[in-house]
């Protein structure tokens, strides 16, 4: 038994040994939750290629990530917006200079019940939806029944997004309804008759009907493209370009292989690369 | 001889020691007896030094809170949007929230239960209530988040469809589905305390010419009321505290239901506005540190209940003594 102990220790010990020689190839990521599923699939895929590798995923939200790139306190910071200016002065004051590598395009897209008659909003709709102005959707050109608007959380980046785009400056109304991820929007907007809520364009099905905004009806094309209203790029920043052949060059430019932009189609992303 | 050989086979092993014990074996167990009391003793210790830490550690992270925004905003305001440019504090729409679900999970549960727990310990045979028991106990090793699923995806689908509600995730359903967690809870406790009167009661009052009927309902019931409150207060505590079911079931929209009886609009609740928000928040932000604020509103509250419940489980336990 003491003898047991004594190799397991020895184990131990080996092990801890060995992690700390692998521990100079590490890869600290941090930010946004929206761009977090992507990284820990690149993660995943990297523990593969290159297993000596050993890459941490933060997901705390992309000022946070910023937050983290300024005191060197990681690699790489995921961001689902570019940098504000006080980010960016503040990084430069000292020494460091972020750049920005776009690796997939966010689409949020509008759905409602597969019954309901309306097939079209504008963006300013949709905000007096969610302000609550709009209560009835025959104000819309819809039979004459409730609203029943659906948000995400407020942690969530998709909410982050939405609000940027729709609700600009103005604050949901009290009436909204939260839920806590995807699937849920989708399968409340589904048993739903009167609701409307807003999910990535990956989780957009037969189930529930996609709404055009402002006239263009979210897709892979106009969300790249840029025409859909409700998209925006998903960023990873880095201290400078990094040098050629490291594991953040590596990570950085894996969003353009085959694999990396399997990955972004699968997480329900638009990649901005088309093979 | 063979008389003196067996006795000598039954004879006990004789033991030479002596009586006294050394100075080594009585250090011995004086060591063991005091390191056996010492280890229980910081075994138990630990559990109220975790507690007591919980305690500190919600107080310590949420007062800073009401130390910058003050208690007004927070207890009479219903804005709440902790992450807007100029944030908004203002938590009253989600304690009502909060009070809304429980009460009504209890005005749905308490009259259920109180009457299973008379059918348990009066009425039905022993042979059946051993069977009952346990499947009602059953309720409560059901994980709440399968209980969040049935709510969203058919109890929610079913009030829209059957009473025509706009939606579905409301605090009816929250209520609900409550009531039902609620329920092993208050039954256990109120079938234990009825039982536990004793006979004489019964025989007393069935002597008096009293209906089975009336003994139960006016002998049995008071006489246990202790110990169905400490239940009822002890099915509360478990509503209140609930966070998984409520965040599905309940809509989470921040507001008062009016006219204020519409349990079929949307509410939020204090639980499921920590577990929702806390994902983004930045450690030590005021966001962050209102949602502890809501904890020591909620921790004070369940405390509170807690000391209630003991009061009269301690006045139950003093009366079935008394007889």
């Amino acid at each position: 038994m003491k003898k047991n102990l004594f190799t397991m220790v020895l184990v131990l010990t080996a092990v801890w040994v060995c992690n700390l020689s692998a521990a100079e190839k590490t890869l600290q990521i941090e930010g946004s939750t929206t761009v977090g599923p992507i990284a820990d699939a690149f993660t995943e895929a990297f523990s593969q290629a290159y297993p000596d590798v050993k890459i941490t995923v933060t997901k705390n939200g992309s000022g946070n990530g910023a937050a983290a790139l300024v005191d060197s306190r990681c690699d790489i910071a995921m961001m689902s917006r570019f940098m504000k200016l006080d980010e960016f002065t503040a990084s430069v004051d000292k020494g460091i200079m972020p750049v920005a590598h776009a690796i997939a395009m966010d689409g949020i897209c509008i759905i409602v019940h597969p019954s309901n008659p309306v097939t079209e909003l504008s963006l300013a709709q949709l905000h007096d939806i969610f302000t609550g102005a709009v209560k009835n959707w025959k104000e819309l050109g819809g039979p004459d029944m409730p609203i029943v608007a659906i948000s995400r959380d407020t942690s969530s980046g998709t909410y982050e997004t939405f609000d940027h785009f729709v609700m600009r400056k103005d604050k949901m109304d009290a009436s909204i309804e939260y839920v806590s991820s995807n699937p849920q929007v989708h399968s409340r907007v589904k048993t739903t008759a009167g609701a409307i809520g807003y999910v990535g364009v990956g989780f957009l099905d037969a189930e529930v009907k996609g709404l055009k905004v402002n006239g263009i009806m979210p897709s892979k094309q106009t969300v790249a493209g840029g025409t859909y209203p409700l998209s925006r790029p998903l960023f990873l920043f880095t201290n400078g370009y990094p040098a050629l052949g490291t594991i953040s060059h590596k990570f950085c430019t894996f969003y353009l292989t085959e694999k990396g932009q399997e990955i972004i189609e699968a997480k329900g992303f638009v990649p901005v690369t088309k093979y | 001889m063979e008389y003196n050989k067996a006795q000598m086979n039954t004879e006990p092993k004789t033991d030479n020691r002596s009586l006294a014990l050394t100075a080594l074996e009585d250090f011995k167990g004086f060591a063991f007896y005091h390191l056996g009391r010492f280890s229980l003793f910081a075994v138990s210790f630990s559990t109220v030094l975790i507690v007591l830490l919980i305690f500190f550690f919600v107080i310590q992270q949420g007062l800073p809170f009401f130390k910058n925004f003050g208690i007004t905003e927070f207890f009479t305001s219903k804005q709440w949007y902790p992450e807007a440019g100029e944030p908004k504090f203002g938590a009253l729409s989600i304690i009502v929230g909060s009070l809304y679900v429980t009460i009504a999970a209890l005005i749905l549960s308490v009259p259920m239960a109180i009457l299973t727990a008379v059918f348990l310990s009066e009425i039905v045979s022993h042979k059946i209530r051993n069977l009952v028991k346990p499947v009602i106990e059953l309720l409560a090793a059901i994980p709440s988040v399968a209980y969040g699923f049935f709510a969203v995806l058919v109890l929610a689908p079913f009030l829209q469809t059957e009473f025509g509600l706009s939606t579905g995730t409301n605090a009816l359903n929250a209520s609900i589905i409550l009531a039902i967690m609620a329920l092993p809870t208050i039954i256990s406790v109120a079938e234990d305390s009825i039982t536990a009167i004793g006979r004489d009661l019964r025989e007393a009052s069935y002597g008096l010419g009293a209906t089975r009927f009336e003994t139960i309902f006016f002998v049995v019931i008071p006489a246990a009321h202790s110990g169905i409150i400490a239940a009822i207060v002890l099915g509360m505590m478990r509503a209140i505290g609930e966070t998984m079911v409520v965040w599905m079931a309940s809509g989470n929209a921040n507001q008062i239901p009016s006219p204020w009886w519409d349990l079929t609009q949307s509410v939020r609740t204090m639980t499921a506005t920590i577990a929702g928000d806390m994902g983004e928040t930045s450690k030590g932000s005021p966001h962050y540190q209102s949602l502890f604020a809501i904890g020591i509103i909620l921790l004070a509250m369940t405390f509170l209940l807690n000391i209630v419940s003991e009061y009269f489980l301690a006045s139950a336990g003093k009366n079935s003594r008394k007889k």
